[in-house]
């Protein structure tokens, strides 16, 4: 086990930066997600983490040793690929034991090694198959038993899940923390889907443009965006954002945009009074906004139901706010159909505020 | 499949495909029709090659196939008794298959420097390879003897001069085939193995060299049949400085003289010459299945 420290990591390909400037402490034991849109430098951090990428400057240490220099296999970290990359002519047994012969292990422990992990797998009966014999799901488990039997310091994943189906993604997803709660080793696992994210990670790295954007525990990230990338990225379905002006000041400031006019919520009072030129980005979740009166301080708007998406036990419904497509989740015992005009409440204590400019969370205070 | 679906499901309305045998009968008539065209030389040269010499010199060999009872063994029995014949075929053993095997495995080891590490000057290198495929074989003797001859190593007439010679020639295409085979190989496979603790030599021999097994079937059987079949290098660089170790070719041009006399002998040589070849390409084609590297990644 080790912690792993990137400490104002960059890399770039040529003129091209693919990380910027990462400094990251990873806990002894965590779960770490990097989540972030395709392009973002999730991969190639990960990838640096493995070796199989060299760092143009900063350092990143695995444990108390700085890994710069060293070779993929000196690392003691085990990888598990998005494509599963399994030795196609060897059997399921002999890519397991392929790591541990090349390391000299004795014969004996290799069989204790191997057959413990494929128990853990649950592929005990397969060992003799070739990578080919298998379905999706049986090789990605093959992969991940090849990274157990290992037995790293750290495990890094790449997207283990993305070329499995629904079902057994989410089954698949499980299992990962599960093994994790055994082991209690350290994992690095790369995602794009922040439902993957929000449902592993101890914590979550959220990775935009090739910066860092904000590092916290799924509920912080939620609750507490740093800025408007990851409100907008974090929660499905996606925060809410409508530009809005502020006009008067104290207990009747409001923020005003077309036909519509909200008090400013008395948390940003004071933080407001730091941004020139008054313009923000209105933020919230479509799971706070109700067509029902709320519990909390809210103010109500007229809307025109648009769409409706009908899922069961709720609905997805998408009503048009101030020229902008909102959408707000509600209980289905609504039974809200297209065209309906609705009153659709604000919650305005779970309502976040953005600088229209630097795009950052607003600070709220106490009151 | 399709058949199966559409009788099975008994689509309402709509009319039963025909039968899937008689759906294709017109793609496999017109591929049976190709194959004996074809063959037509290759037949008439095993017919003739059961027939007298009389019978040769009077008649078309289509003839031959309604009266079968002239056929004879005579042709077989002379070529196979000379002393010659048995001696060719050990020395054309002895030259294909070093002759195959060297050059492959010099070109598996630089294809898999070319796909998989980096050097410098690697682009460059390979293309130069790959230049060398257009130079013609005939124009690189005069050079190649001069060195192989007297005035330079001295091995002219030997079996090591023609593999080395063999070798050089078959060296362009090899490694052009095998880098662009090792070069789709899927690169997190040695990556996987690079963290596994593989160095790039055991990542070669352990996983490189299986996974391009279908490459490197198809590769021998072509440069054992150019080896097997070649006059004109074995004439070269052997032949004419040393009887004794005459391959197949050589022996069976030798078997006809050089007014053209008994060239039903060559019919029956042919025949037994072809049978090696056969045997490789039936023993090694098994491997061209493809999808060896099926099962590795997802796709």
């Amino acid at each position: 086990m080790a912690t792993v420290t990137f400490d104002h990591v960059t890399k770039k390909y040529g003129e091209v930066v693919a990380v910027d400037d990462f400094t990251l402490q990873i806990q002894d034991g965590e779960f770490m997600v990097f989540v972030g849109p395709s392009g973002c430098g999730k991969t190639t951090s990960l990838r640096m983490i493995a070796g199989l990428e060299d760092i143009t400057t900063g350092t990143l240490a695995i444990g108390d040793k700085v890994v710069n220099d060293i070779p993929p296999k000196d690392r003691d970290i085990a990888m598990v690929f998005q494509s599963y990359a399994l030795y196609p002519h060897m059997s399921v047994f002999d890519n397991l034991a392929f790591g541990l012969k090349l390391r000299k292990v004795d014969k004996k422990e290799i069989d204790r090694r191997v057959k413990e992990a494929a128990e853990t797998i649950q592929l005990t009966n397969l060992l003799q198959r070739k990578p080919k014999e298998l379905s999706g799901g049986q090789r990605q488990r093959v992969a991940l038993g090849r990274a157990i039997v290992r037995e790293p310091a750290v495990f890094l994943m790449d997207e283990p899940l993305s070329n499995l189906d629904a079902k057994l993604r989410v089954q698949t997803r499980a299992e990962i923390a599960r093994l994790h709660q055994r082991l209690k080793t350290t994992i690095v696992y790369v995602t794009h889907d922040q439902v993957e994210a929000m449902t592993m990670g101890q914590r979550i790295a959220v990775m935009s443009q090739a910066k860092l954007q904000q590092v916290g525990p799924p509920q912080e990230l939620y609750d507490h965006p740093a800025n408007k990338f990851v409100a907008g990225f974090i929660g499905s379905p996606s925060m809410n954002f409508l530009p809005v002006e502020l006009s008067g000041s104290g207990e009747t400031a409001v923020l005003r945009t077309d036909g519509l006019q909200i008090p400013l919520p008395s948390h940003y009072r004071s933080a407001v009074g730091a941004v020139t030129g008054g313009r923000f980005v209105i933020g919230i979740r479509p799971e706070h906004l109700d067509v029902a009166p709320l519990s909390g301080p809210s103010t109500t708007v007229q809307a025109r139901a648009d769409v409706v998406e009908y899922l069961g036990n709720e609905e997805l419904l998408h009503v048009e706010i101030a020229g902008t497509d909102v959408v707000a989740v509600v209980s289905a015992d609504r039974r809200v159909r297209p065209d309906d005009v609705l009153t659709v409440h604000l919650p305005l204590d779970k309502m976040h505020l953005f600088d229209a400019e630097t795009e950052l969370n607003l600070p709220r205070s106490a009151a | 499949m399709t058949t199966a679906t559409a009788t099975a499901g008994a689509r309402p309305g709509g009319a039963r495909p025909a039968p899937r045998l008689l759906r294709r009968l017109p793609l496999h008539l017109v591929i049976v029709l190709l194959m004996v065209v074809w063959l037509i030389p290759t037949i008439g040269l095993l017919v003739n090659s059961f027939r007298p010499p009389e019978a040769l010199t009077q008649s078309g060999w289509w003839t031959a196939i309604f009266s079968p009872s002239q056929f004879t063994l005579d042709n077989y029995a002379h070529v196979l008794a000379q002393s010659d014949i048995s001696a060719g075929f050990v020395n054309s053993l002895f030259i294909s298959i070093p002759a195959t095997v060297i050059p492959i495995m010099v070109a598996a080891f630089a294809a898999y420097a070319f796909a998989w590490m980096s050097f410098p000057g690697r682009d460059l290198l390979f293309i130069a390879v790959v230049g060398l495929l257009v130079v013609p074989l005939q124009s690189t003797f005069i050079p190649i003897l001069q060195l192989f001859g007297p005035k330079g190593v001295n091995i002219a007439g030997s079996f090591l001069a023609v593999w080395l010679a063999h070798t050089g020639y078959g060296l362009p295409f090899a490694i052009f085939l095998l880098r662009n085979f090792m070069g789709e190989l899927p690169r997190e496979v040695f990556e996987s193995a690079a963290i596994d603790g593989a160095s790039p030599v055991t990542a070669f021999f352990r996983l490189a060299l299986p996974m391009t097994v279908p490459a490197i079937a198809a590769l021998a059987i072509f440069q054992f049949l150019f080896v097997w079949n070649d006059l004109l290098v074995a004439l070269i660089y052997l032949g004419a400085q040393n009887p004794d170790n005459k391959p197949l070719t050589i022996v069976v041009s030798n078997l006809v003289s050089s007014l053209g006399g008994g060239w039903q002998y060559l019919a029956a040589a042919a025949f037994v010459t072809m049978a090696v070849p056969l045997a490789v390409f039936l023993g090694l084609q098994r491997y061209f299945v493809r999808g060896i590297v099926g099962g590795s990644v997802k796709g």
